[in-house]
C-alpha cells in the first residue's frame, strides 16, 4: 500500500503532531480530571493510524520498527504488576500511593503510582487497537 | 486482608504475557507455561489449609472495602474447583506438548490457554457480580480464540456458532446485571444476598434469578446445550479436553453461587426449575450420547447428562446433596478431561471417528484401552471409582427432599451413560485388530503419561474419598449457609 496523496501527507504531518500532543495532555490529566490511559492510548493510536494510511505500512513499520502485539502484552503487564507491587508493601492487591516531589523544571509535582497504571493500561489500548487496525489491512 | 487469593488469577496472566513477548521460543513457552499452573495448584492447596483453619479468606482490592470495592473470595467450594482446575490442565497442557503441533504453538496457544485458566480462576475467586462477568470474557474470549485457532473448516464453522451464542448470552448477562442493579443497588455478591433477603425475593427479583439462571445455562448446557456437541467436538484433543472439563462447569459454578448465596428465598420456584431443567438435560443428553456412532459425539453428549445431574444436587437443595454435587463437579472436571484425552488419542491413532470403523486397539494398546474402561466405569458411577460417592449422595439427596423423579431420571440417565460409553468401549476395544502399529497415525509415547496421572485421581477419588470429605463437606456447608459468605466480605 503506497498512496501518493501530497494534501493528505502535508495535513497529515501537522495533524499527527497535534494529536499526538493533545494524547498526551489528555494521558497526563487523567489522574484529576476527564482523561486518562485508555483515552490517551486511543488518541496515540489514532495518530498511528492516520500515519499508516497517509505513507503506507512499510515506510511507518520502518520509522517504529516495534511488534504492536508485543507492545499490548507489555502494556498489560506493566498495568499487572503494579498492582502485583502491593506484595512488597503489605498492601491489598491493586492499592495505589502518591507523594509531592521538588522536580527541576515542574516545580512541586503530584506523582501517584496509579500513573503507571496508566501507563500500561494506554500501551495496552495502542498496541491492541493499532494491531486490530493492522490486521485488517492485511487482509485483502 | 489476604494477598494470595489474587495469585491464582495474576500467575497465568503474568506467565502469558510474558510468552506474547517472547513469543518464537516454544520450549521456554512449555516450561513457563507448566510452572504457572503448577504455582496456580501449590497457591490454592496453600489457601485450602488456610480456609480450613481461619475460614473463608477475602482480599479487597485497592484496600476498598467491601460494597464498594470488588472483593475477591476465597471459600472452600471454590478453592477445590480451583485445585482440580490446576491438575486438569496442567494435564491437558502435557498431552497439548505432543499433539498440538508447531504451528500453534508459535500461534499464541499457550499464552490464550493461560488467560482462559485466568479468566476460570477469576470466576472461581471473584464476589463482585460485575467482575464475575469481566472474568467470563476473559474466560470466552480465550476461549473464542483457542477454538477456532488452526483454522480448519470445521473449526471455523463450529466456532460461528460458538461465538454467537455465548455473545448473546453476555448480552443477556449484562442485562441482568443491569436489572439487579436497578432494583438492588449494589453488585457486590455477599452486599446483593443481605439486601435481597431484606427485600424479600418477589415477584420482580425471582424474575431477574431466572434469567441469570438461563445466562448461566446457556454457558453450563443446562438444557440450553445444543450448541455444545458441534463446538466441543470442532478444537483439537488438548482444547476439547479442557473445554468439556472446565468451560461448563464454570457455568455451573455461578448457578450455584447465585441460588446458594443470593436467590435461595424460594427454592419452591427457582429450584424446582433448576430440577425439571436438569432432569430434561439428563435425559435428552443421555438419549444423543447413546443415539451417536462417533467418539467425539458420544462423549460431548456426556459432558451434558452430567451437568443435569450435578445440578439436581442444588434442586434438591439439602447439605448432603450439595456435598454430592460438590463431589460430584472434582469427579466430573477430572473424568471428563481424561475421556477426552483418550478419546482424541484413539483418534489420534486411527485417523477416524467412526465406531464402526476401529476395532481392537486393545491389543496394541493395552494399557490405553484398561484406563478407557476405569474411566468408563467412573462416568456411570461404578464402585469404589470416584463418580459413585456423588452419585449416590445426589441421589439420596433427591430421594430425601421427595424428588424421587428427579432421582430415577438420574439413575435412569447413569445407565444409559454406561451404554454409551461401553459402545465406544467394545468397538473401539475389542474385536479384531484391523489396524497393525505401524499403520498407525502416531504414537502414544509421552501423551500416556496426563492419562495416567487423571487415572490415577479417579481411582484415588474413589478409593480415599473419605481423606478430602472434610474439605468437601466444609465446601457443602458453606454454600447451604450463606451468612458464613456474608460475614466474611461485609465483616459484620
Amino acid at each position: 500500500m503506497k498512496p501518493n496523496d501530497i494534501l493528505l501527507a502535508a495535513v497529515t504531518k501537522i495533524a499527527v503532531l497535534i494529536i499526538l500532543t493533545f494524547s498526551i495532555d489528555l494521558f497526563f490529566s487523567g489522574h484529576h480530571n476527564p482523561g486518562g490511559g485508555f483515552i490517551g492510548g486511543l488518541g496515540i493510536a489514532s495518530s498511528l493510524v492516520l500515519m499508516y494510511l497517509t505513507f503506507g505500512t512499510e515506510a511507518v513499520n520502518k520509522l517504529i520498527p516495534v511488534d504492536f502485539k508485543t507492545v499490548a502484552a507489555i502494556g498489560v503487564l506493566i498495568a499487572v504488576l503494579t498492582g502485583a507491587g502491593s506484595f512488597l508493601f503489605d498492601a491489598p492487591f491493586l492499592s495505589q500511593t502518591y507523594g509531592y516531589f521538588e522536580l527541576p523544571i515542574l516545580g512541586k509535582t503530584e506523582l501517584a503510582t496509579a500513573l503507571i497504571f496508566d501507563t500500561g493500561v494506554a500501551l495496552a489500548v495502542i498496541g491492541s487497537a493499532v494491531t486490530i487496525i493492522l490486521s485488517i489491512s492485511e487482509d485483502r | 486482608m489476604n494477598n494470595i487469593i489474587i495469585l491464582p488469577i495474576i500467575i497465568p496472566l503474568i506467565a502469558g504475557l510474558v510468552m506474547v513477548i517472547f513469543r518464537k521460543n516454544v520450549y521456554a513457552q512449555r516450561s513457563i507455561a507448566l510452572l504457572a499452573i503448577l504455582s496456580t495448584g501449590l497457591v490454592a492447596v496453600l489457601l485450602a489449609g488456610q480456609v480450613k483453619s481461619d475460614g473463608i479468606q477475602v482480599l479487597q482490592a485497592g484496600g476498598w472495602a467491601a460494597p464498594y470495592g470488588i472483593s475477591l473470595v476465597a471459600d472452600m467450594f471454590a478453592i477445590i474447583l480451583l485445585i482440580i482446575t490446576a491438575f486438569v490442565s496442567f494435564c491437558c497442557l502435557f498431552y497439548a506438548f505432543y499433539t498440538i503441533g508447531n504451528i500453534r504453538e508459535k500461534n499464541f496457544f499457550y499464552p490464550l490457554f493461560l488467560f482462559m485458566i485466568s479468566g476460570v480462576n477469576g470466576s472461581f475467586l471473584t464476589g463482585d457480580i460485575f467482575n464475575l462477568f469481566v472474568f467470563f470474557e476473559l474466560m470466552l474470549i480465550s476461549s473464542y480464540a483457542l477454538i477456532t485457532l488452526g483454522g480448519e473448516r470445521k473449526q471455523l464453522r463450529e466456532s460461528i456458532k460458538y461465538i454467537l451464542i455465548n455473545v448473546m448470552s453476555s448480552f443477556f448477562f449484562l442485562v441482568a446485571v443491569a436489572y439487579l442493579y436497578a432494583v438492588t443497588g449494589t453488585l457486590n455478591m455477599a452486599h446483593l444476598s443481605v439486601r435481597v433477603a431484606e427485600a424479600g425475593q418477589g415477584g420482580l427479583m425471582t424474575t431477574i434469578a431466572i434469567l441469570l439462571l438461563m445466562v448461566f445455562s446457556l454457558k453450563a448446557g443446562l438444557v440450553l446445550f445444543q450448541w455444545l456437541p458441534g463446538s466441543y467436538s470442532a478444537p483439537p484433543t488438548a482444547v476439547a479436553a479442557i473445554f468439556a472439563a472446565l468451560l461448563t462447569k464454570v457455568g455451573i459454578y455461578a448457578i450455584f453461587r447465585m441460588f446458594t448465596l443470593i436467590f435461595y428465598h424460594q427454592p419452591e420456584i427457582t429450584h424446582l426449575l433448576i430440577g425439571i431443567m436438569g432432569a430434561a438435560t439428563m435425559l435428552l443428553g443421555a438419549i444423543g450420547a447413546v443415539s451417536k456412532w462417533d467418539i467425539k459425539g458420544i462423549l460431548t453428549y456426556n459432558v451434558v447428562v452430567s451437568v443435569g445431574l450435578i445440578l439436581a444436587g442444588l434442586a434438591a437443595f439439602t447439605t448432603g446433596s450439595i456435598t454430592g454435587s460438590v463431589f460430584y463437579l472434582v469427579h466430573d472436571i477430572n473424568v471428563k478431561a481424561l475421556i477426552f484425552l483418550i478419546g482424541g488419542t484413539v483418534i489420534y491413532l486411527t485417523g477416524t471417528s467412526n465406531l464402526k470403523e476401529i476395532s481392537g486397539l486393545i491389543r496394541t494398546h493395552p494399557f490405553l484401552g484398561w484406563m478407557f474402561f476405569i474411566a468408563a466405569l467412573a462416568l456411570a458411577g461404578i464402585p469404589p471409582l470416584s463418580g459413585f460417592l456423588g452419585k449416590v449422595l445426589i441421589t439420596k439427596g433427591t430421594f430425601d427432599a421427595g424428588e424421587y423423579w428427579l432421582g430415577a431420571i438420574g439413575l435412569i440417565s447413569s445407565l444409559l451413560v454406561l451404554y454409551s460409553v461401553m459402545k465406544i468401549f467394545m468397538n473401539v476395544f475389542w474385536g479384531e485388530t484391523n489396524l497393525s502399529e505401524d499403520m498407525e497415525k502416531g504414537t502414544t509415547r509421552g501423551i500416556i503419561v496426563p492419562i495416567t496421572f487423571l487415572t490415577a485421581v479417579i481411582v484415588f477419588l474413589g478409593l480415599g474419598g473419605e481423606s478430602i470429605s472434610s474439605y468437601i463437606q466444609l465446601a457443602a456447608e458453606g454454600l447451604m449457609d450463606p451468612d458464613l459468605y456474608i460475614k466474611a466480605v461485609l465483616g459484620e
